[in-house]
């Protein structure tokens, strides 16, 4: 683990009511760099409604989010402007862009090429379009995309769909990354393969938030855990911690943690999960 | 798409005819066609187009003379003719079963026609049954051409005009040798548009489009039009410049300035439609009011025309500057509505911008001193706005260059190509951009567009006034060319062009997302109710039938936007582009170097 531990993200009294829901409970929260922080909780826990707080997607009710230092407005393009990028729970990709234009709109707070330098096609614009679509090759290269670049991004398999959602939110060049179960609907080589991405991207400088509802992913993987259960969060800290702790057994796993649960157990709480997305609002 | 992999039953005509019988009927049926067309037809003059002349063809006879080449040529070309091989790259059915179709259906509608408008059949002479009967024999030919039956009628006859999935590659061309196909396809392009532009009743229009749409359709599913977009991609800026010499070539081939009137007019159109594609294509905001900005840069234009009706009647600026004027007022316009209404989302955008569109025109009606301001006058308008003049060329006057006569729509017409080029140039530059994309990545998904740092507000709002700022820019070259304003055409919807539902069907009909589909589709739009005066108030009726029928049949427009192509028609299959049309700008910049 990194010793040079400043906090990039932190949220504080975090709150979010729907009407009479509250959905998030006044939930503190810090990311420190170089770290992959798990966050896990049974369905409905508000895990994606954290994250949509966090990102701007929604304006918490209560409480406030930092990004290294700086509160964060919450306006989604602020945001990842500010450092943070993230994916979705249901993939949303611009289904009928290519490959390498889905990474080149994540690009689009690292440019900064307007309406007038792309009509008089200057030799400014040009060598920043180049510049973009090499940095965009490079992290499809990183990726494993490289040589589907011109494939509609619809007509991707699934899994690649997740890695290229990683891609476009990286081309942001963001100092955190939030990933909205990035193994749902994966097979184990799939998720073996993901886990591999996290940690590289985690060695490129960029602190890791992830949910997930895959255990033995989760704590493979994270530095550090948080449970959020009914909105409020139980529990924080190492995988260990996390794993003996009665009351998150109590209240998420149902038995002790000792033999970590099958993949096809995993794979079905995500493909429930999966359902459930499909099925809920708008920004998830 | 048919599967043409399936276990092939027998395969055999739906007419039970030997393979070498179909093919000769088709072969002989299209030159007996072809032939039909010197004979008289009917005994009298009346009917438009001179059909009485045995020895040459007069009118309609014309298409039919040109649907029976056609066939012709196909059945040729399925003989294996050398020479003839391209025309049928994968050897399939469909082209000469369209063909064949393309040949009945005008000759046969001219023959209902004379009996209909003429009051029987009596009118007919022999040349005419001559014709019915010969441009039947390819249409029983094609459709005993072996097919696989799959026992199921309806699978059959889709059999027929489908279009194969695997067509052979051509073989590579030299540079040059591409832009001389290029070139040589666009001159016909070219006499086509003229032809149609020039029909001079509605009979030979309508016998125009039957040809035209059979023989288009055919060429797509011979593969010819692939192949062709191909080469257009390896070419891109050279087909652009190819187009626009063809657009300037175009009134030096009229000798009536009636038809250069139609020419500006339908470029007007087009040019706005293709200013509404960036806002509808590009970043999917449904806007049911944009003709409104068609009509505050006319107004603009007319204010400072120097008309003596105008409230500054003392004011005249030269075009350069009123164009300017015009653009920019529709800029702010655009702004003003924009700003308010982006916020909206979907549905509720259209309702705005539908309310606004109509806000326009009843304020512009109302300020004429009694319920309003004094500026526009009323349902009167801004009439007797004078021509425009550069540098002493005087828009008005009829001029006469290299031995051709320029007549004053003619004028309008080439200031018009001008301005559709500036309008070409913005888009493509726009759409190929950071900009560009940050639209389409709003139309796709705005929440993770804005997730992914796109300020959607600024993006959209962008959009709608570059949209505004173009269809503006036009509308001051049409109030010189019709002479005055008036409130009315600026409305939602109307019977004829342009009018902003117009407007919207000329993009979704042409082709969303595309240059040439909004401008293809404005033309249509603009030529229907022109040619089509017969049909008077049921224009409408036919307009809206016809446009329910393409939605269902090819819903991504006459000419397909290859995203939106793939989003309409899943082929179930990965789609591994072309590797040498991968990105259009590298291509034709190392083509152009070559
Ligand atoms: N926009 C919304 N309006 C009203 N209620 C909402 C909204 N978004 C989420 N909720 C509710 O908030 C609660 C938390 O939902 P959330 O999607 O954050 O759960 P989650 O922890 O991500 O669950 P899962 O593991 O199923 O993804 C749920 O009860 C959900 O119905
Ligand atoms: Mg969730």
């Amino acid at each position: 683990m990194n010793n040079m531990t400043t906090p990039v993200l932190e949220a504080r009294d975090v709150t979010m009511r729907f009407g009479g829901l509250t959905a998030v409970r006044s939930v503190d929260f810090t990311v420190n760099s170089g770290e992959i922080v798990g966050l896990i909780g049974p369905n409905g826990a508000g895990k994606t409604t954290f994250f949509n707080c966090l990102t701007g997607l929604y304006i918490p009710t209560e409480g406030t989010v930092s990004y290294k230092g700086t509160v964060l407005p919450p306006k989604p393009h602020l945001v990842t402007m500010a450092g943070i990028a993230r994916t979705f729970q249901n993939i949303r990709l611009f289904a009928n862009m290519t490959v390498l234009e889905n990474v080149l709109v994540g690009r689009h707070t690292r440019t900064k090429e307007g309406l007038w330098s792309a009509l008089l096609r200057g030799p400014g614009f040009k060598k920043a379009e180049k510049a973009s679509e090499e940095r965009a090759m490079e992290l499809l290269e990183f990726i494993g995309l490289a040589d589907k670049r011109d494939h509609l991004a619809r007509n991707l398999p699934y899994g690649e769909q997740r890695k290229l959602e990683i891609a476009r939110a990286l081309a942001s060049e963001p100092g955190l990354l939030l990933l909205d179960e990035p193994t749902a609907g994966m097979n184990p080589q799939e998720t073996r393969a993901t886990e591999e991405l996290v940690f590289a991207i985690r060695d490129k400088g960029i602190a890791v938030l992830l949910i997930e509802h895959d255990m033995r992913f989760v704590f493979n993987l994270c530095d550090r855990v948080a449970v959020l259960v009914q909105g409020e969060k139980l529990v924080e800290g190492t995988s260990e911690v996390v794993q003996a702790d009665e009351r998150v057994i109590a209240a998420y796993l149902g038995e002790p943690f000792e033999g970590a649960p099958g993949e096809a157990e995993a794979a079905e709480v995500a493909a429930a999960e999966a359902q459930n997305a499909s099925t809920k609002g708008d920004a998830q | 798409m048919t599967d043409t992999t399936k276990t092939t039953p027998t395969a055999r005509g739906l007419i039970p005819l030997p393979l070498a019988a179909a093919r000769a009927l088709l072969l002989a049926g299209g030159i007996a066609t072809t032939a039909s067309a010197f004979l008289a037809w009917t005994w009298t003059s009346e009917f438009p187009g001179d059909l009485t002349i045995t020895g040459y063809p007069g009118g309609l006879q014309w298409l039919t003379f040109t649907a029976g080449i056609l066939t012709a040529l196909f059945a040729l070309a399925a003989y294996g003719i050398r020479g003839l091989g391209w025309l049928l790259p994968a050897r399939n059915n469909a082209p000469l079963v369209l063909t064949a179709i393309g040949a009945f259906g005008v000759t046969w509608y001219t023959i209902i026609s004379i009996a209909v408008e003429l009051g029987g059949l009596a009118n007919l002479e022999p040349g005419g049954y001559i014709a019915a009967i010969a441009s039947v024999l390819p249409v029983l030919g094609a459709f005993a051409l072996p097919e696989p039956n799959t026992g199921d009628t309806k699978e059959n006859l889709k059999a027929y005009i489908a279009k194969p999935d695997g067509i052979p590659a051509p073989q590579p061309l030299s540079g040059w040798a591409e832009r001389a196909l290029i070139t040589v396809v666009t001159a016909l392009g070219l006499a086509v548009f003229t032809y149609g532009i020039d029909t001079e009743y509605g009979e030979l229009f309508i016998g125009y489009l039957i040809v035209v749409v059979f023989a288009v359709w055919a060429l797509h599913t011979a593969g010819l039009i692939d192949r062709f977009s191909r080469l257009v991609a390896h070419n891109r800026s050279f087909t652009l410049a190819m187009g626009f010499a063809a657009a300037i070539v175009f009134p030096f081939t009229q000798s009536n300035d009636h038809y250069a009137n139609i020419g500006v007019n339908i470029l007007i159109f087009g040019t706005v439609a293709l200013g509404l594609n960036i806002v509808v294509g590009l970043a999917g905001l449904l806007d049911l009011g944009y003709v409104a900005f068609l009509g505050v840069g006319a107004y603009t234009a007319a204010l400072v025309s120097g008309s003596e009706f105008s409230r500054f009647s003392g004011v005249q600026f030269p075009f350069w500057a009123a164009a300017l004027a015009g653009a920019a007022a529709s800029l702010i316009f655009g702004v003003l509505i924009g700003a308010p209404t982006l916020r909206l989302r979907g549905d509720y955008l259209a309702i705005v911008t539908l309310g606004f569109g109509e806000i326009f025109r009843i304020a512009v009606n109302n300020m004429d001193g009694d319920s309003g301001p004094d500026i526009t006058n009323g349902p009167n308008g801004i009439p007797a706005i004078p021509d425009l003049s550069f540098f002493g060329y005087n828009f008005g006057e009829a001029h006469d260059i290299a031995g051709f006569t320029l007549g004053r729509f003619a004028n309008y017409y080439l200031l018009m190509v001008l301005i559709m080029a500036i309008v070409v140039l913005v888009y493509t530059r726009a759409a190929d951009s950071r900009i560009g994309r940050s639209w389409i990545a709003i139309r796709e998904d705005e929440t993770a567009a804005t997730a992914m740092g796109i300020n959607g507000f600024r993006v959209k709002l962008i959009a709608f006034a570059l949209g505004a700022t173009l269809a503006g820019l036009a509308g001051t070259v049409s109030a010189h060319v019709t002479y005055s304003v008036v409130p009315n055409p600026y409305q939602f919807a109307g019977a004829a062009p342009p009018n902003s539902a117009f407007l919207l069907a000329a993009v979704v009909l042409g082709g969303m997302g595309t240059v040439a589909g909004p401008i293809l589709g404005a033309a249509l739009l603009y030529l229907l109710p022109e040619k089509l005066v017969f049909l008077q108030d049921k224009s409408l009726l036919a307009f809206g039938i016809a446009l329910i029928l393409l939605m269902r049949f090819r819903p991504e427009g006459i000419i397909a936007n290859r995203r939106r192509q793939l989003e309409f028609h899943e082929t179930g299959q990965l789609d591994v582009p072309d590797t040498t049309t991968l990105t259009d700008e590298p291509a034709t910049v190392t083509k152009a170097g070559a």
